[in-house]
């Protein structure tokens, strides 16, 4: 039965490759070729400025993510991006429970630290249930467990000159490990934490362990896993390609990710 | 009715010409026009990143979908619910300019930009929701001070009788559109329809967009309240957007049979020349 078919999809799917290559193929060329040119990419990062400064500007910037019952949980919390980070190093860290796991706390903060994942758990912890949205569409709800990264900074004694926090992390894809960054903002709004438990469990390898940041009010790609430095800086230039995260300096995924 | 009188008439009467578009509906029209295309190829490539629509507040892989786009190892396939339509060629599995196979939902000719990019779909989209929603916003104010809603939208008592809608759905299927003075006015469907574009499916969109902002959602929750969750947002967004598809279509088909030179030289000049009366014509 489906012999017969065949022969037709391969037709139409044919037909179908002839037209776009006679017909669309110029235009088309054309439309990519106005994407790719420096001053179209500048005018379209307008948006992405509107949109971070009119979030800014015009929403309570202490506003909350919504929080929702444990009936709402995703029955599935689905994971993205690295789903176990290359080398022995970490998979040394994963055989023996992350007990010698050090977070770093650098950059212009007064007291410098190094915390063990028990330091972070005997800090006060948040527990919040959150919409998980990732920039390619889908969300997922769970519920997170973690101290409050506004903590973590004031126990180091973050400096009145940090103007952003860098999220480093241990997950390499290809060439460079992944990470993030957000403005003071977001970094000590209540419910930015660093969390260790996801559904009342220690955090999954694919979901981070064992600790990964929670920006709620940005899509997902912020919500760096695998941490193990946090740094306080006064600017991105000189990190990564400076573009402030391991995306935004590959393909332009926007640094503002609140839409 | 009466015959004429006047030995003149049987030369044809000089057609009548209205200014029927103002400048605000002109610009606004291509604008929107050239607008809405980018949002809706750019939207078509951010669908293509999760080809998959949810009802309710969270949504994915593991999830059920009411709306999918997949593909098999020879075929690409739609499923709405549990009816699946195969589209190989066109939707889940197509082949690109340059001969490859892809199975990306929507095909390269149809998303901007062509190949696989979440990232520059997103910077389109985002930029052209601003112009979408200043020029909306500006026009809605031109429209309610301007008098374009009193003046040319405005449905009047009699307009709305059952008898006189049934009675323009029947011309319109008849093809036969209003003459004369009856053409210098938008009629009951028409009215209908740029109505529910304007003042309902545009609001809706820009609405149901803002909702499936992470950012949004914390300064404005009612709007997760209002379309039922980020993802019933985002299923309200993809099947509106189609309607602007289904409008789209429909007013080209009009402005076609309705005599397209007639018709685009309106939007572009505002003049406007009247079709003659049929007891004119012979």
């Amino acid at each position: 039965m489906s012999d017969l078919i065949l022969p037709r999809r391969e037709a139409i799917a044919r037909a179908g490759g002839l037209v776009a290559a006679v017909g669309a193929l110029p235009l088309l060329a054309g439309c990519d070729a106005i994407n790719e040119a420096p001053t179209v990419r500048k005018i379209l990062s307008m948006g992405e400025e509107m949109n971070r400064a009119s979030q800014r500007a015009l929403m309570d910037r202490d506003a909350l993510a919504r929080e929702f019952t444990r009936a709402d949980l995703s029955p599935t919390f689905r994971s993205n991006g690295t789903k176990l980070p290359p080398g022995d190093a970490y998979a040394a860290h994963a055989a023996a429970g992350f007990v010698d796991w050090r977070v770093q706390v650098t950059g212009l903060v007064a007291r410098p630290l190094s915390l063990s994942m028990a330091d972070i758990r005997a800090m006060p912890q948040r527990t919040q249930i959150t919409r998980h949205d990732c920039v390619e569409g889908w969300s997922a709800i769970g519920q997170w467990t973690g101290p409050q990264l506004s903590r973590i900074l004031a126990a180091a004694g973050v400096k009145d000159s940090a103007r952003y926090i860098v999220f480093r992390c241990a997950d390499r894809l290809g060439d460079a490990l992944y990470y993030e960054s957000c403005d003071m903002v977001d970094a000590l709004h209540p419910q930015t934490i660093m969390a260790w438990a996801l559904n009342d469990e220690l955090l999954p390898i694919a979901n981070g362990a064992p600790l990964r940041l929670r920006i709620e009010r940005q899509l997902g790609y912020k919500h760096a896993k695998y941490v193990d430095t946090i740094e306080a800086v006064s600017h991105l230039g000189r990190i990564g390609a400076g573009k402030g995260g391991y995306w935004e300096d590959r393909i332009d995924y926007e640094w503002y990710a609140g839409i | 009715m009466a015959e004429p009188e006047n030995p003149v008439a049987s030369e044809k009467p000089e057609p009548v010409r209205v200014y029927r578009h103002r400048l605000p509906v002109r610009v606004w029209h291509w604008v929107n026009a050239v607008t809405l295309v980018v949002l809706l190829m750019s939207g078509l490539m951010i669908f293509n990143a999760h080809p998959r629509l949810y009802w309710g507040q969270y949504g994915a892989n593991p999830d059920y979908a009411w709306f999918a786009v997949g593909s098999t190892p020879k075929t690409g396939f739609v499923r709405i619910g549990e009816t699946r339509i195969e589209t190989t060629g066109v939707l889940g599995r197509w082949t690109d300019a340059k001969g490859a196979e892809q199975t990306w939902a929507f095909p390269g000719w149809a998303t901007i930009p062509t190949g696989y990019s979440l990232a520059d779909g997103r910077r389109w989209h985002l930029l052209f929701a601003w112009v979408l929603a200043i020029s909306l916003t500006l026009y809605m104010l031109w429209s309610l001070f301007g008098g374009h809603l009193k003046k040319d939208l405005h449905i009047r008592r009699a307009e709305w009788g059952p008898r006189h809608i049934w009675q323009d759905v029947k011309n319109h299927a008849r093809l036969r559109f209003p003459r004369g003075q009856a053409a210098a006015r938008y009629h009951i469907l028409q009215k209908l329809s740029y109505i529910g574009v304007i003042f309902v499916l545009l609001p809706l969109m820009i609405a149901t967009g803002l909702t499936m902002s992470p950012g949004m959602n914390a300064s404005a929750p009612w709007l997760l309240d209002l379309f039922g969750g980020r993802q019933s947002a985002r299923s309200i967004h993809f099947l509106a957007a189609w309607a602007l598809v289904l409008f789209f279509l429909v007013h080209i088909a009009m402005v076609v049979l309705a005599g397209p030179v007639n018709e685009i030289r309106s939007m572009l000049t505002g003049r406007f020349r009247l079709p003659p009366e049929r007891d004119q014509e012979a």
